[in-house]
C-alpha cells in the first residue's frame, strides 16, 4: 500500500485510540461533556446519511431520540444497555418506515410537514397514553450506569454509524441516494427504485438516532414526554449537520464538535437567550455557508488550485 | 342537542383555522416561500393584543386594526432581507423550498426564544365578550362568533381581491407559473413580496382574533403553523376555497374527537386527516391532479 492510502486508516485508528483511553485520565466533567459530543456526532452524521445526500430535510430527530429514550425508560431495569439500544433502534426504524411510506412517495414538502410535527404528535400521544393507560406521567430512572460505561457504548455506536455511512456511500444504495439528491425524476427513469431507497435509508438514519436516545437517557433522573420529545433537539442536529456540510461523511462530525462546546458555553452564560443566539447562528450558516464548513473549504481549495493553474499572481 | 352543539362549534373553530391557512396560501401558494415561522406572527399578534388589553384596556377589536399594518410592513421587510436573497440564488423551486424551510426554521427559534425570554412559557388569556348566546338549542360564545364573522369577512375579501383586481390577477398568474408570468410583464419578485406581506398581515389579524378565546404561549406559534400547513395541503396548495373547506373539516374533526374521546388528541386528529389525504388524494381536495 502506498503511504497515502494508509493515511486515512492510521488517522482513524489514532483518533479511536485517543478516544478509547480518554475516560481513564479525564475529569468527570470532561467525560460528561464527551457524552454529548459523541451523541451529537452520531445524530448529526445519521441525519446527514439520509438528508444530506437526498436533500429531503428531516425535522424529526427529536421524535426518534424520544422513542429511544422511552425504550430505556420502559426496559432500563430489566435489560442490558446494548439490547435496549437495539429495541429503541428497531422502534425508531418502524416509525420512520411508516412515515416514509406515507410521505416519501410524494414530493418533499409532505415529508417536511410530517416530520415537522412528528415529535409533537408522538409527545401528545405519549402524554395521553401515560395519563390514561399507565397513569405514570413521570418515569424515574433508578438504574445506576457509570458515565464511562455510557461513553464506551456511545463510542461503539459512533463506529457503527460511520461504518454504516461508509458502506452506504460505497454501495449502489449510496449511488442511488446521490442520484435522488441530484435529480429525482432522472434517478427514477434510470431504474432507481426511489421510494424503496429513501424509505430504507430514512429508517436506518432514524434507528441510529433512536439508539443514541436510549444510550443517553441513563444520564437523566427521570423521563417525561416533554423532556424526551424536545423539538430543540431536531434543531440542534440540523444546525450541526449543516455547519459541517453533508458532502463528506466526516462533515457533520466537524460541525457537531464545536457546536456542542458552543452550546455548553451558551447555556451556562445566556440560559434565557439560548434559542435566540442559536437561531441567529443557524440563519447565518444557511446564508453564508450553504455547503457547510467542509464544502466552504473545498470550494476555497478548488479556487486556489484554479488560480495557481491560471498562473498564480501575474 | 349536544351533537349539533359540538358540530357547529367545530365549524366556528374551523373558520378560524381556514383564515390562518388562507394567509399561508398567500405565502406558499403565491410567493412560494415555505414559511415554518408562519405561526410566530400569530403568536406575537396574540401576545400584543393580550398586553394591550390587560395593561391599557385597549379593545382587542381595535388591536386587529393595529396589528394588520404592523405585520404587513414587518413581513415585507422579512421578505426583502431574508427571502429575496434566497429567491435570487435558487436555481429551481426545490432549492428555494429547501432554503426557505431552513431559514424560517431558524427564525422560528429566534422569535420563540425571544417570547420565552420576555414573557415566560405559561399560557396567558383574558376574558372579552365571553357571554354565551343561544340560538334555540345551540349555544355559542360571543367572541368566537365575532371572530368567525371577521374571519369570513377577511376570507371573502381575499377571494374577491384575487378574483377581481388587477393586482390579484397578477398574483394568481405568479402562483400558476412564475416564469410565464414574467413574460407578460408581471414583476414576479414584487408581487411575491406583496403576497408574502398580505399573508403575514392575515396571520397577525387571526392572532389578534384568536387571543380573545385561546390562551397564548410562546409555543402557540408552532401549533398553528402545523395546523395551517395541514389545512393548506388538505385543501390543495394555492386554493383559497379549498383552505376554507379543509379548515372547517379540521375544526369539526377536532371538536368531535375532543368530545367523544379526549381533548388531548387533537394533534392526532390533524395527522390522521393529513395521512388520509396523503393516501387518497395527495394534491388536496381542490388541487389539480
Amino acid at each position: 500500500m502506498t503511504p497515502q492510502r494508509l493515511a486515512w486508516p492510521l488517522a482513524i485508528a489514532a483518533l479511536l485510540a485517543v478516544l478509547a483511553v480518554l475516560p481513564s485520565f479525564a475529569a468527570p466533567y470532561t467525560v460528561s461533556l464527551m457524552l454529548s459530543v459523541l451523541a451529537y456526532v452520531i445524530m448529526a452524521t445519521a441525519w446527514s446519511i439520509f438528508s444530506g445526500s437526498t436533500r429531503y430535510v428531516s425535522l424529526a430527530s427529536a421524535a426518534f431520540f424520544g422513542i429511544g429514550a422511552y425504550a430505556f425508560a420502559y426496559y432500563g431495569e430489566d435489560l442490558s444497555l446494548p439490547i435496549i439500544a437495539l429495541i429503541g433502534a428497531a422502534a425508531g426504524f418502524v416509525v420512520a418506515v411508516v412515515v416514509g411510506l406515507a410521505t416519501l412517495r410524494l414530493s418533499g414538502i409532505y415529508f417536511v410537514v410530517f416530520t415537522f410535527g412528528l415529535s409533537e404528535l408522538i409527545r401528545q400521544l405519549m402524554i395521553w397514553y401515560e395519563i390514561n393507560q399507565t397513569r405514570t406521567m413521570v418515569r424515574h430512572i433508578y438504574v445506576d450506569v457509570w458515565a464511562e460505561d455510557l461513553y464506551y457504548h456511545l463510542l461503539v455506536l459512533v463506529v457503527v454509524t460511520f461504518g454504516i455511512g461508509y458502506l452506504i456511500q460505497r454501495s449502489k444504495l449510496g449511488l442511488a441516494l446521490r442520484a435522488i439528491g441530484e435529480d429525482e425524476a432522472v434517478a427514477n427513469h434510470t431504474g432507481v427504485n426511489t421510494t424503496f431507497t429513501k424509505v430504507l435509508v430514512f429508517g436506518v438514519s432514524a434507528a441510529l438516532i433512536s439508539a443514541t436516545g436510549a444510550l443517553l437517557t441513563p444520564r437523566w433522573t427521570y423521563v417525561d414526554p416533554n423532556i424526551a420529545f424536545n423539538p430543540l433537539l431536531s434543531f440542534l442536529v440540523l444546525i450541526m449537520a449543516l455547519l459541517g456540510g453533508g458532502g463528506r461523511l466526516y462533515g457533520p462530525a466537524l460541525g457537531a464538535v464545536p457546536m456542542v462546546l458552543l452550546f455548553e458555553v451558551l447555556s451556562a452564560t445566556f440560559p434565557h437567550q439560548f434559542n435566540i443566539v442559536l437561531g441567529a447562528c443557524f440563519v447565518i450558516i444557511v446564508f453564508f455557508l450553504p455547503a457547510g464548513v467542509v464544502g466552504g473549504i473545498e470550494s476555497l481549495v478548488a479556487r486556489l488550485r484554479a488560480w495557481r493553474a491560471a498562473g498564480g499572481p501575474s | 342537542m349536544v351533537a349539533l352543539d359540538v358540530l357547529l362549534n367545530g365549524v366556528v373553530l374551523g373558520g378560524l383555522y381556514a383564515l390562518v391557512a388562507i394567509g399561508l396560501n398567500f405565502q406558499y401558494g403565491i410567493a412560494r416561500i415555505m414559511n415554518l415561522s408562519y405561526g410566530e406572527g400569530l403568536m406575537l399578534a396574540a401576545f400584543s393584543t393580550f398586553w394591550l388589553y390587560t395593561i391599557y384596556q385597549f379593545s382587542p377589536l381595535l388591536s386587529v386594526l393595529v396589528v394588520i399594518p404592523v405585520a404587513f410592513v414587518a413581513s415585507w421587510l422579512i421578505f426583502l432581507i431574508f427571502m429575496q436573497p434566497m429567491v435570487k440564488r435558487a436555481l429551481n423551486r426545490d432549492m428555494l423550498e429547501r432554503d426557505s424551510i431552513l431559514v424560517t426554521f431558524g427564525l422560528l427559534f429566534v422569535v420563540q426564544g425571544g417570547a420565552l425570554w420576555g414573557w415566560g412559557s405559561q399560557p396567558r388569556g383574558y376574558l372579552y365578550l365571553s357571554e354565551s348566546v343561544g340560538f334555540s338549542d345551540v349555544t355559542f360564545v360571543l367572541n368566537r362568533l365575532l371572530a368567525l364573522a371577521l374571519a369570513c369577512l377577511m376570507g371573502v375579501g381575499a377571494w374577491l381581491f384575487l378574483r377581481y383586481t388587477r393586482i390579484g390577477t397578477a398574483m394568481r398568474a405568479v402562483s400558476v407559473d412564475p416564469v410565464a408570468a414574467q413574460l407578460v410583464a408581471i414583476d414576479v419578485r414584487r408581487y411575491s413580496g406583496l403576497a408574502f406581506a398580505i399573508g403575514g398581515a392575515m396571520v397577525a389579524a387571526s392572532g389578534a382574533l384568536i387571543s380573545m378565546f385561546w390562551s397564548v404561549s410562546p409555543y402557540t406559534g408552532i401549533e398553528f403553523t402545523l395546523k395551517a400547513l395541514i389545512v393548506v395541503i388538505l385543501g390543495g396548495v394555492g386554493h383559497m376555497m379549498g383552505a376554507l373547506v379543509a379548515g372547517v373539516v379540521l375544526g369539526v374533526a377536532e371538536n368531535v374527537t375532543a368530545y367523544l374521546l379526549d381533548p388531548g388528541l387533537t394533534l392526532a386528529v390533524n395527522f390522521g386527516l393529513f395521512l388520509i389525504i396523503l393516501l387518497v388524494r395527495p394534491t388536496g381536495i381542490f388541487g389539480r391532479r
